[in-house]
């Protein structure tokens, strides 16, 4: 559906985008991670068709975004960064106003309309002007209108921002929903937002793409992914620490003290199945008869990837 | 195909603008009283004695210099401050679509106001028998005037996010246009520069062309004048609107 080939976007002297290339199909939620200022915004700007490309090509649906606009726009639903809208129209002009540049007229404009505006719960403020909004309604009408006429492809720039914490669980559950049958980009500085939504993530930073796969897949290369936590009452540390030291990378004791020991145990290099090396440190217990209260297995963590990823090396050595 | 419901849905946006904010009725109010002191007091309408509503043009480009760019100011600059211009630019519109369509609600808005003067045609008909063809002229041309005017400020208004700026810069334009043709201007000019150089200068300004309609001539020539000052500076608007997305 969404085709980007060697997308290239400069401003002036700066590349703000540099050689990016991916697809998004039908059933696919992409999820667009990446510091900020690193061009996921530019990306989808060139996507929707705001700003033309300096090289490359992007096609939507088969038509080419600067051959074609109109034709790739029409399939396209768009929500900007930061949620415009015109400040002195009210909710329901507003989404009027979209739903006719959208080619809708008559009843199935009205459908349209009420479907949009219940989907994003809008019904309490459907005549109030939008300058009078709350950020959280503001964005909601502004997503309302990306929807309005049922696209094939959403693109969302930080559909998020900007919502208390139910708002943002519901848009994550409806981004979700519509993923099954739609094509979606969404961009978020949120990292369990992209765990709760995506079915893929790329990560960007200074305008290159760094990281493209599943969510466990990511996760899959942070260090802590397939290390096992125990606890136990029945030894000490430092015995612990003896016992395990020929199983493990390193060690790290979390917390000593009367409720036990908390212990993470590093696997080895190549110790790629998480539960033989689980299962080894359970064996070992019963040998040497420690109780263990609680035996878990770390899936690794998305923060610790995106920032070992995206932060500059210089900055990385000093933390 | 999709053209016409664009620009149309584009327009009804605009110009609904107008009237939810306080600024139509802001501006029409203002529009009228100065019209009518204008008119009746600084253009002498009754001490003149004579059946026209001369009185009542004269004044016109002067008028619109300062509330022409008002009514414009806010087109594109209000879309580029609020971001919606990125909205409406990714929906499926051609730019000029967007542009024409602005362009024709502000032109509606300032049409309107032009027909609210009525009140000075019953009066001047009432208290004679003017000549209505000259009066119809003397409209038309001044609707032309607005409109070239209008088209300025689309252009200025998509320069800057800044509906101040904006204003200056169209009411400067104008300003040059209304003086480069302004006898009092063109009578100095002549004293030291070329009688040809002035006239070409001349023949650039609206007072030039706009003093014709007051006669009640509808010359062609002056009509394609203005029609070409419009097109000129809303296809600027487009090159200025394509710029800030090329980057």
């Amino acid at each position: 559906m969404i085709k980007v080939e060697h997308l290239v976007k400069t401003f002036g002297t700066k590349r703000a985008v540099d050689d990016i290339s991916f697809s998004v199909e039908p059933g696919e939620v992409l999820g667009f991670l990446g510091p900020n200022g690193a061009g996921k915004s530019t990306t989808m700007r060139v996507v929707t068709g705001f700003y033309p490309p300096t090289s490359g090509r992007v096609t939507v649906g088969g038509f080419d975004v600067v051959e074609e606009p109109i034709a790739a726009k029409r399939l396209i639903g768009y929500l900007p960064e930061n949620a415009p809208g015109y400040a002195d129209m009210t909710v329901h002009g507003f989404l009027s106003f979209a739903a006719e540049l959208r080619g809708l007229a008559g009843d199935s404009k009205k459908k349209a309309i009420y479907k949009a505006v219940e989907t994003c719960m809008l019904e309490g403020v459907l005549y109030q002007t939008i300058d009078t909004l709350s950020k959280g309604y503001k964005h909601r009408t502004c997503l309302a209108q990306s929807i309005i006429h049922d696209p094939g492809i959403l693109v969302l720039d930080e559909p998020t921002d900007g919502l208390d914490p139910n708002q943002k669980h519901e848009v994550r559950a409806l981004i979700k929903r519509m993923g099954e049958r739609k094509a979606i980009i969404f961009s978020t500085h949120i990292l369990e937002e992209v765990e709760a939504a995506c079915s893929r993530v790329i990560i960007i930073d200074r305008g290159k793409i760094v990281a493209n796969g599943t969510p466990a897949e990511l996760k899959a290369r942070s260090e802590l992914a397939g290390a096992v936590r125990i606890s136990t009452r029945s030894a000490s540390a430092a015995a612990l620490n003896e016992k395990l030291t020929p199983f493990a990378k390193r060690t790290e004791v979390l917390s000593e003290g009367a409720g036990g020991v908390a212990m993470r145990i590093y696997p080895v290099a190549g110790h790629s199945r998480d539960a033989e090396f689980a299962a080894s440190i359970v064996e070992l217990a019963q040998r040497e008869n420690w109780k263990l209260d609680e035996i878990h297995i770390e899936e690794g963590r998305l923060d610790e990837v995106f920032r070992s990823i995206t932060l500059p090396d210089t900055i990385k050595r000093a933390a | 195909m999709h053209t016409w419901t664009n620009i149309k849905a584009i327009m009804k946006r605009e110009l609904g603008g107008y009237f939810t904010s306080p600024v139509a009725y802001v501006f029409l109010v203002i529009f009228l009283l100065l019209t009518g002191f204008f008119t009746f007091t600084v253009g002498n309408f009754f001490e003149r004695g004579e059946a026209s509503l001369v009185s009542f043009f004269t004044w016109h480009p002067w008028l619109y210099l300062f509330l022409v760019p008002a009514a414009g100011m806010r087109l594109w600059s209000e879309e580029r401050r609020l971001g919606t211009i990125e909205l409406l630019l990714t929906m499926p519109v051609t730019p000029w679509q967007a542009i024409v369509g602005k362009f024709l609600a502000s032109w509606l808005f300032m049409i309107l106001a032009l027909v609210l003067t009525f009140p000075v045609w019953i009066t001047v008909n009432w208290l004679g028998s003017p000549d209505n063809g000259v009066i119809i002229a003397g409209y038309v041309g001044s609707a032309l005037l607005a409109g070239a005017y209008l088209a300025i400020s689309c252009m200025t208004s998509a320069m800057t996010r800044n509906q101040v700026i904006s204003f200056i810069v169209s009411v400067m334009v104008c300003l040059f246009l209304i003086l480069a043709g302004y006898t009092p201007v063109t009578d100095l000019l002549v004293r030291w520069a070329n009688p040809v150089f002035v006239q070409t200068i001349a023949a650039f300004s609206v007072m030039t062309h706009f003093d014709s309609f007051q006669r009640g001539v509808i010359d062609l020539r002056d009509v394609v004048f203005f029609v070409a000052v419009m097109g000129f500076a809303l296809f600027t608007t487009g090159v200025v609107i394509r710029g800030h997305r090329a980057g």
